[in-house]
C-alpha cells in the first residue's frame, strides 16, 4: 500500500525540442506518511505530484497508488494546489459538497459529511458565502474540507499554503497536522520552504535542480504532535535544518546561475 | 481561535453599523438622486428643444415634433395598431434570439471544448462572421418567404454568431486547474461540463447574451425593412415611403423604449446569475 514510484521519468517536448524535467526516480512513500518535497523551483517536484495525481503522464516508468498502477486522473486522492481550485460560483456549502454529489453519495449523508468537515476546519456559518467573499486563509479551509470530505486515502498537495503571509501559514500548518495526526492519511506535500517542510513531514525528500532527481531523502525524527509555532526552536530543528540545507543551496545557486 | 476571529472581521460578519457607514449610505443616495434628476433634465430639454425647432429652425416634414409623435403613438395604442406590429417584430425577435443563442451556445461549447473541430472550421467561420448578415437578409427571404420565418433567420444568423463566438472565448478561458480538481475528485467529462466549463463560461455567455439580443432586434428590423405585412420595421418603411416622418419617429421611439426595457431586464438578469463575482 501507499505510493510506489518506480523508474520514473519525465521528458517534454516543446517547439520540437526534448527537455528532461525529471530524471530517473525510485521513491517509496508507505501508508500514512506525511512526506514533503523540497527543491528549486523547476526541479521537477511538483511535475512528480502531478504524475502521482494522474493529470501528468510519466514518460517512462510507473506508479502505483495503493496497488493499482495510475493512468489517468487519480481518484482516490485529493489534490489540493497554491491556486485556489474551490469554484468561484458555488458557495462554500456546495463547494465541500461537490465530490460527494459527483460520487452519488445519498443527501443525508452528504448533509452530515459536508456539515461535519466545516465544523473541523472552522468554517460553520459560512457556509452560503462565495469563495470571493472570503479571505485567502478561508478559501484553503474550504479547499481543504473539500478534500477531505471524500475520505481519499492520500492528500497530494502544491504548495497549498505559498500564497498565505506567515502567520496564516503556521496556523494553516497547524490545522494540516491536527487533521493528519487524527485521520493518518497519507501526505504528499510540495513546497520551496524548507522549514515548512521540517515542521510538517517526517520524511523529506531533496530534489537536484533542473533536470530534477532525488538528491537526499532524510527522515525528520521529532515527535508529533508537533506545534509548528514552536518546534522550529528545538535544537534538532536547527540541525536537521542544516542538514537540509547544506544538500538544498548548492542546488538553488546551480538554478540562479543559468 | 483569535486569528479565526479576524479573519471573520476581514469579511465584514461582525460589522456593527456606524455614523461613517450611515453617511456613505446617504452619499450615496444623494449621488443617485442627482443622476435621475440630471436625467429627466436632459430628456426635457431634448424634447422642448426639438418641439422648439420644429416648425421654426426645421421643416415639420424632416422632424416632425414630440408632439405629433406622442398623438401618433397614442392613436395607435389606442386602435391596437401598436401591439399588433409590435408583438410580431418581438414574437420575431425571441424566436430568432432562442434559435440563434442556444445553437450558438452548443456549438460555442463544442469548438471550446475539441480543439481540432475549431482548427478545421477555423476559417469557413472567419469567413461566413464577416460577411455583414443584412446581406443575407435578401437570400433568406427567397428561402423562407415574406412570413415571420425570414425574420427569425435574420436575427437568429446575427445572434448565432455573438453567442456562438463569446461561447468559444469563455470555453477556452477555463482555468484547467479546475478541470484537474474536478477530475480528480472523480468527475466525469460530464460533470466537468456541468460543474465548471458551463458556469465558468457564464459570464462570457451572458455578456454574449446581452449583446446580441438589441442585434436580434436589428435583424428582425432589417428582414421587415425588406419585405413584410407586419411589424414596426414594415410600420418604418411604409411611413419613410409616404414621407409621413411622424410614423417615423413614432416607429424608432417604440424601438428606443422597447430596446431599453430589454437591457434594463438583461442586467438584472445577469446580476443574479453572477452573483459570485461579488
Amino acid at each position: 500500500m501507499g505510493i510506489s514510484v518506480r523508474g520514473v521519468e519525465k521528458r517534454y517536448v516543446s517547439r520540437g525540442k526534448e527537455t528532461s524535467a525529471l530524471q530517473h526516480v525510485d521513491l517509496e512513500i508507505a501508508s500514512g506518511e506525511f512526506v514533503a518535497f523540497v527543491g528549486p523551483s523547476g526541479c521537477g517536484k511538483s511535475t512528480l505530484l502531478n504524475m502521482i495525481a494522474g493529470i501528468v503522464p510519466a514518460s517512462t516508468g510507473q506508479i502505483l497508488h495503493d496497488g493499482r498502477i495510475v493512468a489517468d486522473a487519480n481518484r482516490n486522492v485529493g489534490y489540493m494546489t497554491q491556486g485556489d481550485s474551490v469554484l468561484p460560483w458555488y458557495t462554500v456549502a456546495r463547494n465541500v459538497d461537490l465530490p460527494l454529489k459527483i460520487q452519488n453519495v445519498g443527501a443525508d449523508e452528504r448533509k452530515r459529511r459536508v456539515a461535519d468537515w466545516l465544523g473541523r476546519v472552522g468554517l460553520l456559518g459560512f457556509e452560503a458565502s462565495y469563495p470571493a467573499e472570503l479571505s485567502g486563509g478561508m478559501r484553503k479551509r474550504v479547499a481543504l474540507a473539500q478534500v477531505l470530505v471524500y475520505d481519499p486515502s492520500t492528500l497530494l498537495m502544491d504548495e497549498p499554503f505559498g500564497a498565505l503571509d506567515a502567520q496564516l501559514k503556521l496556523l494553516m500548518q497547524a490545522e494540516l497536522l491536527k487533521i493528519w495526526e487524527t485521520t493518518r492519511k497519507t501526505v504528499v506535500f510540495v513546497t520551496h520552504d524548507l522549514a515548512e517542510a521540517v515542521t510538517l513531514a517526517n520524511r523529506v525528500v531533496v530534489f537536484s535542480g533542473r533536470p530534477g532527481r532525488i538528491k537526499l531523502v532524510e527522515d525528520i525524527p521529532l515527535a508529533y504532535p508537533r506545534d509548528p509555532f514552536r518546534v522550529r526552536f528545538r535544537p534538532e530543528f536547527e540541525a536537521i535544518y542544516a542538514r537540509l540545507w547544506d544538500a538544498l543551496a548548492p542546488e538553488i545557486a546551480k538554478g540562479e546561475a543559468i | 481561535m483569535s486569528a479565526r476571529i479576524e479573519e471573520a472581521a476581514a469579511i465584514g460578519s461582525v460589522a456593527t453599523p456606524s455614523a461613517a457607514v450611515a453617511a456613505w449610505h446617504a452619499e450615496q443616495g444623494r449621488r443617485r438622486m442627482a443622476v435621475l434628476v440630471g436625467r429627466i433634465l436632459v430628456g426635457i430639454a431634448i424634447i422642448t428643444i426639438w418641439e422648439y425647432a420644429s416648425g421654426r429652425w426645421i421643416e415639420p416634414l424632416f422632424i416632425s415634433s414630440p408632439s405629433r409623435v406622442g398623438t401618433r403613438l397614442w392613436r395607435w395604442t389606442v386602435t391596437g395598431q401598436l401591439w399588433n406590429h409590435l408583438s410580431i417584430t418581438l414574437y420575431a425577435t425571441a424566436i430568432g434570439f432562442a434559435i440563434g443563442s442556444s445553437v450558438g451556445f452548443v456549438f460555442g461549447i463544442l469548438f471550446g471544448r475539441f480543439k481540432t473541430i475549431a482548427d478545421v472550421f477555423d476559417p469557413y467561420i472567419t469567413a461566413i462572421y464577416s460577411i455583414p448578415k443584412i446581406a443575407l437578409a435578401p437570400l433568406f427571404i427567397i428561402w423562407f418567404g415574406i412570413g415571420i420565418e425570414s425574420k427569425v433567420a435574420v436575427s437568429a444568423s446575427i445572434v448565432f454568431f455573438v453567442v456562438f463566438l463569446n461561447t468559444y472565448a469563455g470555453t477556452r478561458d477555463v482555468n484547467q486547474l479546475y478541470v484537474h480538481s474536478t477530475r480528480i475528485m472523480g468527475g466525469s467529462e460530464l460533470d466537468i461540463l456541468r460543474y465548471v466549463v458551463v458556469p465558468s463560461a457564464a459570464s462570457w455567455v451572458i455578456t454574449g447574451l446581452k449583446v446580441s439580443v438589441p442585434y436580434a432586434l436589428v435583424g428582425t428590423v432589417i428582414g421587415e425593412f425588406m419585405s413584410a405585412n407586419r411589424g414596426i420595421g414594415f410600420v418604418i418603411a411604409q411611413a419613410t415611403g409616404l414621407f409621413d416622418t411622424t410614423s417615423v419617429f413614432a416607429g424608432l421611439v417604440t424601438l428606443g423604449v422597447v430596446g431599453a426595457i430589454i437591457n434594463v431586464a438583461l442586467k438584472h438578469v445577469e446580476i443574479r446569475l453572477l452573483r459570485w463575482k461579488g
